[in-house]
């Protein structure tokens, strides 16, 4: 049964552009067949977690919230097939307890299976595991002609690689076979490393190489000797025989927080004086050394608080997460570092992560993110400057051929886009084969002319 | 299934199962969300039965629960008996999701549509409730939920056929409950507000009145747990109605609300 849906105010988790949007609430793989084909236009929208206009579209967008069921487990082998609205939540709380965890998890647990694969999330393993994709089996897609096709590594194989990190504009995500991981316990050994430069914080990484998590928060505000100042953390899953015997498992919350931010900050709250303060007492807070730790505290600190977004006030906020390649990294970073500090409007979040190599070439994502590097997030208030501030960013990322994360972007112009990846004709031609009036689209895809 | 050093594990405790009827609806199916989270068997009756298989799989791989599915039309009143001879057992929770909200300025010159939604809404749970309610009464345990509506509380222009159903439906549990509270069987009357389901799609609704299907589910679930008898959901709409019983009718009949 198909129906209407409604208008509805919809932002990315920035909420630095908000838009009316027709909403389609599928509740059957059925119904989102349905309610999609008679759009003129659409996008799907998982948990609306990406940050800008990826999952916004006035003319119609699906969400897959309520297209969450399990359709197969097999314990014998960790793989799960199940509708692309299942949240991460979720699957931690289901499968968590029964020893299995999820193969590349991004820092927040608010996401859908859906929205991984079409923003091919990494997480803090991407130097050992690389990204998400990486670990999908197959996925089914509904595409712009109506049509339903599988895709794996043997089927629909272009189609496979344009819709790994290809932002829902290949169709939607119907359903995600994924493979899970063994684990023995919830606990993660976590490693806090206190570095005081940018030499220090890239050695640490190199050091990091064979831990399976790493991460670092970074004190973009830092000026001088102590640029690239950082907490590093390294994490693994702890083995049964690290754990205390007696001690009780953590207790699982899939729920959104009860504590959350009830209402917008005002826009001054945010502002150079206050992050620099927070940042210079985290990091003299964090305690180098070794800890047994909740996983959920591990990579999801911030989902402690719910709608931590509002921190940044009615404006929004926007995050620019760019990655630059390990040759000449050092230079391009100190380059962004020294942009931030002078721009003064740096932010809490500011992390930075290294990227492994992206296994074999010609089998990943045409638009994926990740490239051999380095990897660094900030959040800035959106205002003028700040805009000012990351198109001077933008030079630095493009020459030295690294590129923006098109799941966190919300201002790059089309030819920041067609600069940085290479693969964009392509795409456009795997779309077109399967969607001849290039009906998935969204905002993201028209700002940046994809 | 579960490790006790990958979960905290509570006490087993065996469940009697979870009758829900109207189980293809956001809220049923939310409901089975829970209560299979819970532990509880579930029974899933809904008319095109077909489509649920989807669900049963993953409340199975969910929760590692019995789930049953069985076909049923409510309004067939005479196949009532029969349906819940099927069921094999008598559950020890029934939950009642049915609603019809129809198109009211269609109903008001439509007798066919005006009987489908009095039926739905009221005939038709009314009599299966009552027959599951004797069956309760001669076991001598069993809990009864019914989802009514605030609609009921007073007749508005917009949509008093529907709530005038609701009205019958939330005074049939009242009296069920009077009747049947010293044979050891439980009654609750769920009145929920707006909640975000097909029912209300397309409809401006305001947020913070407005809830969603798996807030309703959890409610209903703490409500039994606490022996509740009648419950708001969300619970401001408590007052809300309590408010509008308390307008003058010579007011009231003038007011668009």
């Amino acid at each position: 049964m198909s129906e209407s849906g409604a208008s509805v105010r919809l932002s990315g988790w920035g909420r630095s552009r908000m838009a009316l949007c027709h909403l389609l609430r599928p509740v059957t793989r059925d119904d989102a067949v349905n309610d999609g084909s008679a759009t003129s236009s659409l996008i799907a929208r998982g948990n609306g977690r990406s940050y800008g206009d990826a999952s916004l579209n006035t003319a119609a967008t699906l969400s897959t919230l309520r297209l969450d069921r399990l359709l197969a487990f097999d314990p014998a082998d960790g793989l799960l097939t199940a509708e692309a609205g299942l949240l991460l939540s979720d699957l931690l709380a289901l499968f968590v307890p029964r020893g299995w965890f999820p193969p590349v998890t991004p820092g927040t647990r608010f996401v859908t299976l859906g929205g991984m694969l079409a923003t091919d999330a990494h997480g803090k393993n991407h130097h050992v595991d690389g990204s998400f994709g990486e670990h999908v089996r197959q996925f089914d897609l509904l595409c712009g002609d109506g049509v339903v096709r599988r895709c794996s590594r043997t089927q629909n194989v272009d189609l496979f690689r344009a819709t790994i990190g290809g932002m829902g504009l290949t169709g939607t995500v119907l359903t995600v076979t994924l493979a899970l991981r063994r684990i023995e316990t919830p606990w993660i050994l976590q490693e806090t490393v206190r570095c005081r430069d940018l030499d220090e914080t890239l050695a640490a990484f190199e050091a990091a190489r064979s831990s399976p998590y790493s991460v670092a928060w970074i004190d973009c505000l830092a000026k001088g000797g102590g640029r690239g100042r950082a907490l590093m953390y390294r994490g693994e899953h702890a083995p049964a025989a690290a754990v205390p015997t007696g001690t009780r498992a953590p207790r699982l919350v899939a729920e959104p927080p009860r504590l959350r931010v009830p209402v917008d900050f005002p826009g001054w709250f945010l502002n150079g004086r206050t992050v620099q303060a927070f940042n210079a007492l985290y990091y003299h807070h964090g305690r180098p050394g070794s800890a047994l730790i909740d996983y959920q505290r591990f990579f999801y600190p911030l989902d402690a608080i719910g709608d931590w977004n509002r921190f940044y006030g009615r404006r929004g906020f926007m995050q620019y997460q760019c990655v630059v390649p390990t040759a000449g990294g050092r230079g391009s970073l100190l380059r962004l570092l020294d942009l931030i500090a002078a721009g003064g409007s740096g932010s809490f979040l500011a992390v930075l992560k290294q990227f492994g190599a992206c296994g074999p070439p010609g089998q990943g994502g045409l638009l994926s993110f990740p490239m051999a590097g380095y990897t660094l997030a900030v959040d800035f208030p959106t205002s003028a400057a700040a805009l000012s501030l990351m198109r001077e960013m933008d030079h630095v990322v493009a020459d030295c051929g690294g590129r923006l994360y098109l799941a966190k972007d919300a201002r790059m112009d089309p030819a920041m886009m067609s600069a940085t990846y290479p693969d964009l004709d392509l795409f456009r031609g795997i779309c077109r084969a399967v969607d001849p009036r290039r009906r998935y689209r969204s905002l993201l895809s028209e700002r940046v002319a994809l | 299934m579960t490790d006790p050093t990958l979960a905290q594990t509570g006490l087993v405790v065996r469940r009697e199962p979870v009758l829900i009827i109207g189980a293809l609806s956001d809220i049923g199916r939310a409901l089975a969300r829970v209560y299979g989270r819970e532990g509880y068997p579930l029974l899933l009756a809904a008319r095109r039965v077909e489509r649920l298989t989807s669900d049963i799989q993953d409340l199975t791989l969910r929760f590692g629960v019995p789930v049953g599915a069985v076909e049923l039309d409510i309004l067939d009143l005479a196949g009532q008996g029969a349906f819940l001879d099927a069921l094999g057992c008598l559950p020890g929770t029934v939950i009642c999701v049915v609603g019809l909200l129809g198109c009211q300025p269609e109903a008001e010159k439509s007798w066919i549509q005006t009987d489908l939604i009095l039926r739905t809404n009221y005939v038709a749970p009314a009599c299966l409730l009552g027959e599951i309610a004797n069956r309760m009464q001669a076991r001598g345990s069993g809990c009864v939920i019914g989802i009514s509506s605030v609609a009921g509380d007073r007749g508005r222009a917009s949509n008093y056929l529907y709530g005038s159903a609701k009205a019958g439906f939330t005074a049939f549990l009242s009296g069920l409950r009077n009747r049947l509270s010293r044979h050891g069987v439980k009654v609750m009357t769920i009145k929920p507000g707006f909640i975000d389901t097909r029912m209300t799609r397309g409809m401006t609704l305001p947020p913070f009145l407005t809830a969603q299907p798996a807030e309703v589910a959890e409610a209903i679930w703490k409500a039994q747990a606490h022996g509740r008898d009648v419950v708001y959901l969300r619970p401001v709409w408590r007052l809300i109605m309590l408010i509008i019983r308390l307008i003058p009718e010579v007011l009231f009949k003038k007011l668009e609300i």
